[in-house]
């Protein structure tokens, strides 16, 4: 406090710190312990009979392969959204900047439904992709789908300020420095944009792995074929079978972890590279 | 300043006093009751709770108000387990029940002697609904098992009412191939011919009448006269299959809750109410079967005559049934990674 170089213009940093501990505690750090302390009530035995059993390993890889990969289509497209929402001005465009915020308004069950109605055989998408042989209500696709749907907002919303942020002088600097559209866009553009687009890859992903809602109506649930991991979960609540649920859900948290880690490890080593914080 | 602080003394005081008077003051002009119940019976206890409490004020000259909640069966129970102050507790199917003996003794564990026909004031079973004309011609439980069928039924592991469609099925098969194994070969070919695992009765029922998913939906008869009232008879017709289980709603009181809240009398009264003339009456107008053979027989239009077995008759009770078919590497696991 007496020395002069932490002086701050603003006060509070204890405050604002044991404010901090206090929340995330409460908040996270607590019903997360809970989750893992009840797991400890099975044997190491049980705990690996649990979570590697054939029927829960086939909902590891549809749970996480479908939220990378929806979480890929999102960066994708959602990177697009934003360009077109920062660059160019068009009639509705505050109505669409608006309708982006949808998914995340919505109950996850109305989104569900409405999907299934309109991917279903008798459904005004699903009567035409039906016939092609492209199955996407109750069939893993259906999963893909929702996913998608709900983790749009994401990428769009972090992209978005940086975008917003960034001059159009950039690019017509590159392109007097003999740069073509594409090198323009690979090494001024999207180094700057990685690591905001990797946070909403993060958040877009983190958001999938843990929906529950809008799946459970799309996607059949067939064991084996279309299962999500949080379907397992509440399978096993529904035979109070509290310890085999959160079994289960501390494997999700941890593989969730580890991989939010590796996109943050990911996303510091580009905002490094390109000599920027953020 | 003193009087500052004064002041300030007296508005906590009262604000630490009025909402104990107005609780004390509720509690003294009426008694609640907080039925918890599963999700289907949500309509049938709307019309249940003003009659009892019409025919409890004759009775006692006492007011009751019957608070409702509804849910998943399994997870109403959970929720009363984790300190959801129910009174009475009405399910569909008895381990919903047992597990409140289990955990915490919650209910007294002789349940099922304090009430009439095992305390399950109506029953119902599982049959199928067909599409208009039953184009397929389904007429029991071999036709679903052919192949090129496509049957829908709820999650075996998440609902009573797929639970009870998976009993019935294997009921049935005994009697057919008269082995356990002729019976999981049977069920295992039906539940290869089911398309979409709905988490609940309600979400098969739209995957079927509204995905037009299926040939055939098996659910409980009191859903399916439901969905030929409601979506008009001309889309659906009901099949009954030779035979079916008995799928009985029990109900218990919460004997800790409700001797705690003093409310034991008149939960006693309100699930005695269900038995009674008039509240097998209400039962049967939301086309559950009722107890009461006069009842039944003034309904008998609206109840077919079906051939039924119980769980404790045919699969040797509740408790041997989660055992063997259902707990975790249970046969409806093996049949289920089979298909």
């Amino acid at each position: 406090m007496s020395s002069a170089k932490t002086f701050r213009v603003l006060p509070g940093f204890r405050l604002t710190l044991g404010y901090t501990l206090i929340y995330l505690s409460l908040l996270i750090l607590i019903p997360l312990a809970a989750v893992f302390l009840k797991t400890a009530e099975l044997s190491w035995g049980e705990f690996i009979a649990v979570v590697t059993a054939p029927q829960v390993v086939a909902t590891y890889k549809l749970s996480f392969g479908a939220s990378l990969l929806a979480a890929a289509i999102n960066a994708v497209f959602g990177l697009l959204l934003a360009w077109a929402l920062v660059r160019y001005s068009f009639p509705g465009k505050k109505l669409v900047d608006a309708l982006v915020d949808l998914p995340f308004a919505l109950p996850t069950a109305v989104a569900g439904i409405a999907l299934t109605a309109l991917y279903a055989k008798n459904g005004w998408l699903g009567q035409y992709l039906e016939p092609l042989g492209i199955k996407v209500a109750f069939a893993p696709l259906g999963v893909l789908v929702a996913l998608v749907f709900i983790g749009l907002p994401f990428v769009v919303r972090t992209v978005q300020p940086i975008l917003e942020d960034l001059d159009t002088e950039l690019e017509e600097a590159a392109a007097s420095l003999g740069a073509q559209r594409w090198q323009t866009f690979r090494y001024v553009l999207l180094p700057i944009l990685l690591p905001a687009l990797l946070t909403g890859f993060a958040l877009a992903f983190a958001r999938a792995v843990g929906e529950y809602g809008s799946v459970i109506f799309i996607a059949g649930n067939l064991p084996f074929v279309s299962e999500i991991t949080p379907l397992m979960i509440i399978t096993k609540l529904e035979q109070y079978d509290y310890r085999g649920a959160t079994a289960i859900a501390s494997v999700m948290l941890l593989f969730s972890f580890v991989l939010l880690l590796l996109i943050n490890g990911l996303q510091a080593w580009t905002a490094k590279r390109t000599g920027r914080d953020r | 300043m003193s009087s500052r602080f004064r002041r300030i003394a007296v508005a906590l005081r009262r604000s630490v006093l009025a909402p104990v008077l107005l609780v004390s003051g509720g509690a003294l002009a009426q008694t609640t009751l907080l039925n918890v119940s599963y999700d289907v019976s949500r309509e049938l206890y709307k019309d249940v709770n003003p009659a009892f409490a019409a025919a409890w004020k004759a009775q006692s000259g006492n007011t009751v108000t019957i608070n409702q909640s509804h849910g998943g069966s399994s997870k109403q129970a959970g929720a009363v387990i984790g300190g959801l102050e129910a009174d009475v507790i009405t399910m569909n199917q008895s381990p919903d029940i047992d597990i409140l003996v289990e955990r915490g003794g919650l209910v007294a564990a002789d349940w099922r002697k304090q009430f009439p026909h095992e305390a399950t004031p109506y029953t119902t079973t599982s049959v199928f609904l067909v599409r208009k004309g039953n184009p397929k011609n389904i007429k029991d439980w071999d036709d679903l098992t052919k192949p090129g069928y496509q049957v829908i039924v709820p999650n075996p592991k998440t609902s009573g009412n797929g639970r009870y469609t998976y009993l019935a099925a294997w009921g049935y098969a005994l009697d057919r191939t008269g082995s356990d194994a002729g019976a999981r070969d049977f069920v295992g070919k039906l539940f290869a011919n089911v398309p979409v695992l709905d988490g609940g009765g309600r979400g098969a029922t739209t995957t079927f009448t509204q995905r037009d998913v299926g040939d055939v939906l098996v659910t409980f008869e009191n859903e399916a006269i439901l969905i030929a009232q409601e979506l008009g008879s001309s889309k659906f017709d009901i099949v009954y299959p030779s035979l079916s289980i008995d799928a009985a709603a029990p109900v218990a009181v919460v004997h800790k809750v409700a001797a705690r809240r003093g409310t034991e009398k008149v939960a006693r009264a309100y699930l005695d109410f269900l038995f009674s003339p008039a509240g097998q009456e209400i039962i049967a107008k939301h086309d559950f079967r009722p107890r009461d053979a006069s009842v039944l027989k003034k309904h008998a239009a609206k109840f077919p005559a079906i051939r039924t077995f119980t769980v404790e008759q045919k699969l040797g009770g509740w408790a041997a049934v989660q055992k063997t078919h259902f707990a975790d590497g249970g046969l409806y696991d093996q049949i289920i990674r089979k298909r």
